[in-house]
């Protein structure tokens, strides 16, 4: 379990072709299978351990355990401020940007710690995608917003390549059929529902193996909603996805496991079904039943 | 004096007014402000506007323009004695009239005789007339502060839109300010309009546009001694464009990429130090970066290139040499470089302002794909800002001033 599929191959830079990603996946698994212990463990993708976050004296979030499963889709729940971000924005580095932020414990991914010294964040959140409540494409054309990430990552070598991962994407996004003749008029031109699929694209771009959705469906109408909706649920065989919602009836759709936070901790995480018809804790009926929140 | 008294006096009026127009509107609500239209202040400042504003536009007009209506008045009958004198004779002795009458130092001219009675005359005259322009401007000031106060007095009952009104009166000031900005910057172009017809008047076109020679010096007079005078505006207009071009070289990338450093790589910390010492380079007056350029970056560049030709003599870059040992302290790229310097703080304040208008999310978005900071900054950031970041590249032509 040592090799680590951010560090070796890909802190370097920036050739890491498709190619090289799978021979290192596939050489984890081998040592994995190697080792029986760390069969159970390696079922989940995300391993959380007592993480605490901190914006400067405030603490945000307090000893959060949680296992996330790869290949399915997870649902943070929880009343408003209570941290959901914060710990989703913990899993790709992303408070690194906020210079009040500190993490302490221990979140691995594939068993390999994120926050270790040899961990280069720009590539794990290469690996990690995210998607955010606003859609936020850039300035750019369509084709450009989803070549984004493989250009900067070197990702393909020419431009039939780029062309193909660009289609690819977009098909995988529903968005295909929708922008398929007008590829180089701008991304910011699209509606928001499409912007938000346009952005999904452009984070399964780069093939990460977990792509993390904060309300990703917030500010979209009800059709849209329901076609990203869809889309998770594809995406749910090949990527280990985390979303965070405010809609209970969203979490019982799209999830399979679902964590429910509340004043910055974990209350209680389980499989969705569990969770909707007999949750364990008194907070967590309330919320789910909106007695508060 | 006497109108800075009275324009005290008008605020004092005023504000009398605005107590009076308060409390009208509260007598009319019998004290609740909750039946009244608007807020109580809003009567009282209706009422001093009406009582205060008009008044001190016109006390205003006539510190502007009293001082020629009264020498209309003093000059309209000029006396028999200096009916002999030059047109500019008269007109000094009208100024030294002034001058005496107001206490004030006259020209050395003496007048005898006739033209002494005369002039005694007259500066009796003239305290006359300043006398009674400026007490019926007071008197008329007082009538329309008055009138005002009469008029927005008995208006003021709990229906009266108050606050619509002072509305209105702001939205007069504003528009009242523009407009003088607008009228200063058509008079500016006017006069220069009109001196440029009248030079093109004595000067073809188009020996000014395509000449190469420029050498201004003619008789002003029909005295003076002077050569024919040659106004081929080509030079002026390379030299300036080369020292803009050289300007631009240094100002755009240095104030570009130290907007970038302080908004994307510095800390807050360093960012509230070095911003406000950016800023103040923006305020050094231009004389400075002249004598900078003439005194210290001149000399500097002249012994640099000398030194530079003074090896290359001789050996295979010898005319490069030669060149170089000629260089002068005025030469264009002292002036553009120091020009440059001058511009940076302004590129560099306009870029953060465009920058910083970039939203977050797109950096954000940026990041979270695995970008690092400066391809998020050539690849997002900059595209987004730049539409808007050319300009600062073209502030050199507002400054053409500093050339030393
Ligand atoms: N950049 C920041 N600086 C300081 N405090 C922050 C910052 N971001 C979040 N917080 C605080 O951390 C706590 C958790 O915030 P977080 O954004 O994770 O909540 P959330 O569960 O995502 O809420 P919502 O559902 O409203 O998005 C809140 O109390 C918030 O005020
Ligand atoms: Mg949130």
């Amino acid at each position: 379990m040592t090799l680590f599929p951010f560090a070796s191959p890909f802190r370097s830079g920036h050739a890491m072709s498709t190619q090289h990603r799978d021979d290192a996946i596939a050489h984890t698994a081998a040592s994995v299978s190697a080792a029986p212990g760390a069969v159970e463990a390696n079922a989940f993708k995300i391993r959380a351990r007592d993480v605490n976050v901190f914006y400067g004296d405030k603490q945000a979030l307090f000893d959060v355990n949680l296992d996330v499963p790869g290949k399915s889709v997870t649902a943070f729940i929880g009343p408003s401020g209570c941290g959901k971000s914060t710990f989703l924005r913990c899993i790709n580095r992303m408070n690194d940007t906020i210079p009040s932020a500190k993490v302490t414990g221990a979140i691995e991914i594939d068993g390999n710690d994120v926050n270790a010294k040899s961990v280069d964040p720009v590539v794990l959140r290469s690996r990690v995608g995210m998607v955010f409540q606003k859609p936020n494409p850039f300035p750019k054309t369509i084709f450009e917003n989803v070549a984004y990430g493989p250009r900067i990552h070197g990702l393909a070598t020419g431009k039939a390549e780029l062309e193909a991962i660009v289609e690819s994407s977009l098909k995988k996004a529903g968005l295909w059929n929708e922008v398929s003749d007008r590829l180089h008029q701008p991304g910011t031109g699209l509606s928001g529902g499409q912007q938000q699929r346009l952005v999904i694209a452009r984070a399964i771009a780069v093939s990460p193996e977990v792509i993390l959705m904060d309300e990703p469906c917030s500010a979209l109408d009800p059709i849209a909603t329901a076609r990203i909706e869809e889309l998770i649920d594809e995406l749910r065989s090949q990527f280990c996805i985390v979303i965070v919602t405010h809609s209970m009836a969203q979490a019982a759709r799209v999830s399979q496991k679902t964590a429910f936070f509340h004043m910055g901790k974990l209350v209680e995480s389980g499989a969705t079904e569990d969770m909707f018809t007999n949750p364990r804790d008194s907070r967590t009926q309330d919320y789910i039943t909106g007695r508060f929140g | 004096m006497l109108t800075w008294l009275s324009l005290l006096f008008l605020a004092l009026f005023s504000a009398a007014a605005f107590m009076a127009g308060r409390g009208r509107a509260l007598k009319a609500s019998g004290g609740s402000a909750a039946r009244l239209h608007s807020l109580p202040n809003y009567y009282g400042s209706y009422a001093a506007l009406w009582a205060g504003a008009p008044a001190a536009l016109l006390l205003l007009l006539g510190m502007m323009f009293g001082g020629r209506v009264e020498d209309a008045l003093l000059q309209r009958e000029r006396p028999a004695a200096i009916a002999g004198m030059t047109v500019d004779r008269q007109d000094v002795f009208f100024s030294d009239v002034q001058a005496v009458a107001s206490g004030q130092a006259a020209s050395e001219v003496t007048y005898d005789g006739d033209e002494r009675l005369a002039f005694d005359a007259k500066v009796a005259e003239s305290r006359r007339i300043s006398g009674i322009v400026r007490y019926s401007l007071l008197a008329a000031a007082g009538l329309v502060a008055l009138g005002g106060l009469l008029l927005a007095l008995p208006r003021i009952g709990t229906e009266f839109r108050a606050r619509n009104r002072v509305e209105g009166w702001i939205a007069g000031v504003l528009i009242a300010c523009s407009v003088a900005a607008v009228l200063t910057t058509l008079g500016i172009v006017l006069s220069l309009v009109w001196e440029s017809w009248r030079f093109f008047q004595s000067v073809p076109v188009l020996d000014f546009l395509l000449g190469t020679e420029w050498s201004p010096q003619i008789a002003m007079r029909a005295d003076q001694v002077a050569g024919a005078g040659a106004f081929g505006a080509v030079p002026l207009f390379v030299g300036t464009f080369l020292i803009m071009f050289i300007a631009m070289l240094v100002a755009a990338p240095v104030g570009l990429y130290s907007a970038i450093y302080l908004s994307e790589y510095a800390n807050r910390g360093l960012r509230s130090t070095i911003k406000p010492l950016l800023e103040i380079l923006a305020g050094v007056p231009t004389v400075v970066y002249g004598f900078f350029a003439a005194l210290t970056v001149g000399p500097l560049f002249r012994a640099g290139f000398n030194a530079i030709g003074a090896q290359l003599v001789g050996g295979p870059l010898d005319g490069i040499g030669q060149y170089l040992m000629q260089v002068q302290n005025q030469m264009a790229l002292v002036a553009g470089v120091v020009m440059g310097i001058m511009l940076i703080p302004f590129v560099s304040s306009l870029s953060d302002d465009i920058i910083n208008a970039v939203p977050q999310s797109l950096r954000d978005g940026s990041y979270a794909m695995g970008a690092t900071k400066s391809e998020t900054i050539k690849r997002v950031v900059l595209p987004a800002a730049l539409p808007g970041s050319w300009p600062p590249c073209c502030w050199p032509c507002r400054a053409p001033s500093a050339r030393p």
